[in-house]
């Protein structure tokens, strides 16, 4: 199946049906841990009790270019801004952005200091806000599951934009 | 005290020399390696630029701030009660034990004693949330080393402790528990037994690592010699906590300088190690769980009577003055200098964190080292980003 043929907009409902429900079982997360959210993000991805692959969803890319997903948890500072910008520019199309916690949905705690950068959407677009300071893992697993629903029911060719993937 | 051994010694003169010797040995290429600020073994953002000769590292800059949100200039604009809420999040692992120093500091200054009764819950918290962080670390060194089932073990058992915290507080991660004069509530019903039952898992836990990595033969090749800091580097350094007394620094401040908490009634013990090694490391830190768990459990058994707060006003000011406290943290030394003038505010906090200090001798210790042991020494020397920037 060729990507042409998803990004032209004409592919049959049926495949495209089929194509989504791949699409969402098999999400490639990204961990971006950046404070205490990155614990609970361990403990959601990595931990027995809470397993995210029961949901299809493979927590251990090795590069932001095998990723679907970027999960941004914790406080994104000024000096940090930048660095994440350019992972989400690396990422190849469709992908799909978390914010977890509420330092990068709004700065949180932190709404009136100097170096943090309220909010992650300020430099990326975010799919599923997560809230809490820091939410359990439970609900990081809910915001994946909203997030495969949201995939289910979309359609891919508005999500294959084409940018390139920008290497410097 | 210990002296420094002839393999010390020669450790430092090796280091100290390697820059030069390499180059005329072998002319070989330099190459600059950048760590992070995103890597798995930094616990954090940290970003360690590295000038490489070959497979040894001829020069390790470390890069802190990324992880700056300016603490001691938002303490500046919060009421004292807010403040708890902030410093939760400095070193996230062990948030109950930072959240003590300042109270104790504001206690000093309002000249506020918090009932017997709440200061043995602090240290029963205390000494929980000291679990909750150094079990992740035992786990997460096997990560460091190649081996990845020690940290699913590390994680399924920091549960049960996360469980009883959450239990008496609210909070799995920040409890913000504590207040000026004593705690917001009384432990529930059960929980002591409870508690008691999650520390032998505890115990199974430290056992289970010992068996998994502490006798392993590669462990040890990767660990024994790797990383030595030397008793009077280490004092240079400032370094404090695990690392010191894994350098054979017999310092605890749970012991040597003790404001308030129940320690001097208990029976422990502090361990040191006499090599100085990542191997040290890991091993006071497993001893530190062990005598933990024994305290909880002493703790749990002598638990006095009587209320958790004592009469303080409705709106806190703190009268003007000076007050530092300092508290032995799971990573280490850590203290609060408050500067009060009398406001709802503080005129100035100082945050003295453990991390800050630890992580400052890394451009000393990576010199001369190959390249798959930066990853060992900066996990053994284990410092959490948010305590390093604050």
């Amino acid at each position: 199946m060729g990507l042409g043929l998803v990004e032209s907009g004409k592919m049959p409902k049926s495949l495209i049906k089929l194509l989504n429900v791949s699409r969402s079982y098999s999400v490639w997360v990204y961990q971006w841990g950046l404070a205490c959210c990155a614990i609970e993000m361990g403990a959601a991805f990595g931990a027995p009790r809470y397993d995210v692959m029961r949901l299809g969803v493979i927590p251990l890319p090795a590069s932001p270019r095998q990723a679907d997903l970027v999960v941004i948890s914790g406080t994104v500072t000024d000096k940090m801004a930048p660095v994440i910008r350019r992972l989400w520019e690396q990422m190849p199309d469709p992908k799909y952005v978390i914010s977890m916690g509420s330092c990068a949905n709004c700065g949180g705690p932190y709404w009136d200091s100097y170096s943090v950068t309220k909010g992650v959407d300020q430099i990326i677009p975010v799919d599923v806000y997560v809230p809490g300071c820091p939410p359990r893992p439970e609900a990081l697993l809910e915001g994946i599951v909203i997030l495969q629903d949201r995939i289910k029911n979309e359609d891919p060719s508005k999500r294959w934009v084409g940018e390139p993937i920008v290497v410097e | 005290m210990t002296s420094v051994t002839d393999r010390q010694k020669l450790q430092y003169i090796a280091a100290q020399a390697a820059d030069a010797r390499v180059n005329v040995e072998l002319e070989t290429e330099g190459m600059t390696l950048n760590l992070g600020p995103q890597h798995p073994a930094t616990h954090g953002t940290l970003r360690i630029i590295a000038q490489l000769d070959g497979e040894q590292v001829v020069h390790a800059e470390p890069v802190a701030g990324y992880m700056h949100r300016g603490y001691e200039k938002l303490t500046e604009v919060r009421t004292y009660p807010q403040i708890t809420t902030l410093i939760n999040r400095i070193d996230w692992l062990g948030s109950f034990a930072n959240e003590v120093p300042f109270i104790l500091a504001a206690e000093q200054l309002m000249e506020v004693e918090a009932p017997e009764r709440a200061m043995w819950i602090r240290t029963i918290l205390f000494e929980l949330s000291r679990i909750s962080n150094l079990i992740l670390f035992l786990g997460d060194m096997g990560v460091q080393l190649g081996a990845v089932t020690p940290v699913f073990f590390a994680f399924r058992d920091r549960e049960f402790v996360l469980d009883q915290i959450e239990a008496a507080t609210g909070g799995r991660f920040h409890p913000n528990f504590d207040r000026i004069g004593g705690l917001r509530d009384d432990l529930p019903k059960g929980w002591l037994e409870s508690t008691k039952g999650s520390m032998d898992k505890v115990r199974d836990f430290c056992d289970q690592i010992e068996d998994l990595l502490l006798g392993s033969e590669i462990f040890q090749t990767r660990t024994r010699g790797i990383g030595i800091v030397p008793t009077d580097v280490a004092m240079q350094y400032g370094l404090s906590g695990p690392n010191a007394r894994a350098s054979g620094i017999d310092w605890d401040v749970r012991r040597d300088n003790c404001i308030g908490l129940a320690y001097p009634e208990l029976d422990w013990k502090v361990w040191t190690h006499t090599d100085g090694d990542s191997f040290a490391r890991f091993w006071v830190r497993i001893q530190e769980v062990r005598e933990a768990a024994k305290m909880v459990d002493q703790l749990c058994d002598g638990l006095p009577a009587g209320p958790v707060m004592a009469k303080v006003p409705r709106i806190i000011k703190v009268p003007a003055g000076e007050a530092y406290v300092a508290t032995e943290n799971p990573l280490g030394e850590m203290g609060y200098y408050i500067v009060s003038e009398g406001d709802l505010t503080p005129f100035r906090v100082k945050i003295r964190s453990a991390s800050f200090s630890n992580m400052s001798i890394t451009p000393w210790l990576l010199r001369g080292v190959y390249v798959p042991d930066i990853i060992t020494i900066l996990g053994s020397l284990y410092f959490i980003l948010g305590d390093i920037d604050r």
